[in-house]
C-alpha cells in the first residue's frame, strides 16, 4: 500500500494526536479486509501534531463514531485518485453500540441484547451518559 | 401512555397536582374508594422490598382496584432467561399498570419502553426510587405548607443515599431553598449531584460534619443510615456513627416546628426516644408514600390530570 496515494478509499485527517488508535478500534477497522495505515504524530500547521488514518477501501464509515472521538477530524472520500467528498463531522447527539456502559450494576451488563445507547448531555464538556443508568461514559 | 422512572420527569405543576390529589385523598378517602374499580396493578418485584410492595398494593386496594403480586419475579422469569423487556410485554397483557422493582439500574426504563401499560419504577438498584421521593415531598408539604423558602438539612450517608440525591434534585426547582449537608468526610455528597442541581441553580448550601451545629437553623431534617460497610475500617465507623445519631438531647437544639424525616428502615440513627417528639414525622412519611402512590396511579391511568 502506498500510503501517499490512495486510489479508492477514505482518509481521516486532522485527528487529534494520540486519538488515531482509539478511532481505529471503535471503527472496527481491525476486522476490515483492506490495507489500513495509522500515521501518528504527523506535523500539522493547524494542530501542531495530528494523526491520520488512511483506508484503502471504499467503505461507508460511521461518522458518529468519528465525531465522538474527535469532532474536529476531517473525512475525505477518494475515488480514482481524486478527492470527491469532504464529510462533515459533528459531535453526535446519540451513540448507539459504539461504547459500552462501564457500570457493573447497569441493566446492560446482564441483558446483552440491549443496545448500548448514550446521549450527549453536555455539549460543552462532551459528556455522554448511558440512557439506562445515567453513568457517564 | 406514560411511565415514571425518575421523579424529575414530573413537572412542578404535575407534582403539585399529585400533592393536591394526595391531600384530597387524605380528607375524602371515600371519594376515591372506587376510582380504580376493575383496574389491575401488577407489582413485579425482582428483589424483595416488602414495605414498598405493600405500599403499592395498599394504594391500589384503597382505590378499589385489584393487585397481581409477583414477589419473586427473578425466580419465575429471569432464571428461565427471560429478558426484562419480554417480561414487561407479557405482564402488560394482564395488568393496567405495573410497579417494578429490580436490582439493576435502568431496568424500569427498559420495562417502560417495552410495556403497553404505564410502568412505575419502584426502585432500580442504586439509581432511582421516585415514589420514595414523592413520599418525602408530601411529608414536607403537609408539615411546612410549601416547598420554597426552606432550610433543609440532610444528614448521614450523602454519598450513596439515592433518596438524598433525588430529594435534592426535586427541591432544587423551588425558590429560596437552602441545603445543609451534614455528613462525615467519607460520605459527602458527590460532586456531580452538587453541580447538577445545587450549584447550577445557585442555591446556597453549607457542608458540615456537625449535626449539633446545623440543627438550630433547620426547617426540615432528613436523616439516613450510616452503614458500617461504607467505611474502610471499623474504628472510623465507631468513631463517627454516634455523631450522626439523633437523640432527645440534640432535639433540644432544634426549632419547635422542625420536621424530622427518614426513609426507613432505621437502624439506630434516630433513637427510639425521639419517636414521641411531635416533630418526628418518619412514620407519617410511610402513610404519605401510600397516598402519593395512589395519586400517581390515578395520574398514570389518566383518571386525574391532562
Ligand atoms: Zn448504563
Amino acid at each position: 500500500m502506498n500510503i501517499d496515494s490512495i486510489k479508492n478509499g477514505v482518509v481521516i485527517d486532522h485527528i487529534m494526536a494520540g486519538k488515531g488508535m482509539q478511532l481505529y478500534d471503535l471503527l472496527n477497522l481491525d476486522s476490515l479486509d483492506a490495507s489500513v495505515a495509522i500515521i501518528k504524530n504527523v506535523q500539522s500547521k493547524r494542530l501542531g501534531k495530528k494523526d491520520i488514518i488512511k483506508i484503502d477501501a471504499d467503505i461507508n464509515l460511521d461518522t458518529d463514531v468519528i465525531g465522538y472521538v474527535d469532532p474536529e477530524a476531517t473525512v475525505n472520500v477518494i475515488k480514482n485518485g481524486e478527492l470527491v467528498e469532504k464529510k462533515s463531522i459533528n459531535l453526535p447527539k446519540t451513540l448507539t453500540n459504539v461504547i459500552k456502559c462501564r457500570n457493573p450494576r447497569c441493566i446492560t451488563s446482564t441483558e446483552q441484547e440491549l443496545d448500548q445507547v448514550f446521549n450527549l448531555v453536555d455539549e460543552k464538556n462532551k459528556i455522554y451518559r448511558c440512557i439506562y443508568c445515567e453513568t457517564q461514559a | 401512555m406514560r411511565s415514571l422512572i425518575d421523579v424529575t420527569e414530573l413537572s412542578t405543576s404535575e407534582l403539585e397536582l399529585l400533592v393536591k390529589t394526595a391531600l384530597d385523598i387524605i380528607d375524602n378517602p371515600e371519594k376515591y374508594a372506587e376510582m380504580c374499580h376493575g383496574k389491575k396493578l401488577a407489582t413485579l418485584f425482582f428483589e424483595p422490598s416488602t414495605r414498598t410492595r405493600l405500599s403499592f398494593e395498599a394504594a391500589m386496594y384503597e382505590l378499589g382496584g385489584n393487585v397481581l403480586s409477583v414477589t419473586d419475579a427473578a425466580a419465575s422469569s429471569a432464571s428461565k432467561g427471560e429478558s426484562v423487556a419480554d417480561t414487561a410485554k407479557v405482564v402488560s397483557c394482564y395488568a393496567d399498570i405495573i410497579a417494578m422493582r429490580h436490582p439493576k439500574e435502568g431496568a424500569a426504563f427498559v420495562a417502560a419502553k417495552n410495556a403497553d401499560v404505564p410502568v412505575i419504577n419502584a426502585g432500580d438498584g442504586g439509581h432511582c426510587h421516585p415514589t420514595q421521593t414523592l413520599a418525602d415531598l408530601l411529608t414536607i408539604y403537609r408539615n411546612k405548607g410549601r416547598f420554597d423558602s426552606l432550610t433543609v438539612g440532610l444528614c448521614g450517608d450523602l454519598k450513596f443515599g439515592r433518596t438524598v440525591h433525588s430529594l435534592i434534585n426535586a427541591l432544587s426547582r423551588y425558590a429560596n431553598m437552602k441545603f445543609v449537608l451534614i455528613s462525615p468526610e467519607e460520605l459527602k455528597l458527590p460532586r456531580y449531584v452538587k453541580t447538577q442541581s445545587i450549584k447550577q441553580k445557585g442555591i446556597p448550601y453549607e457542608q458540615t460534619t456537625s449535626l449539633e451545629e446545623a440543627l438550630p437553623n433547620l426547617d426540615v431534617l432528613y436523616m439516613t443510615r450510616v452503614q458500617r460497610e461504607r467505611f474502610f475500617n471499623e474504628e472510623d465507623y465507631l468513631r463517627l456513627k454516634d455523631s450522626y445519631i439523633l437523640t432527645p438531647d440534640k432535639m433540644k437544639l432544634a426549632k419547635p416546628d422542625l420536621c424530622v424525616m427518614h426513609p426507613l428502615p432505621r437502624v439506630n440513627e434516630i433513637s427510639v426516644a425521639v419517636d414521641k417528639d411531635p416533630r418526628a414525622k418518619y412514620f407519617e412519611q410511610v402513610s404519605n408514600g401510600k397516598y402519593m402512590r395512589m395519586a400517581l396511579i390515578l395520574m398514570l391511568l389518566g383518571v386525574i390530570g391532562e
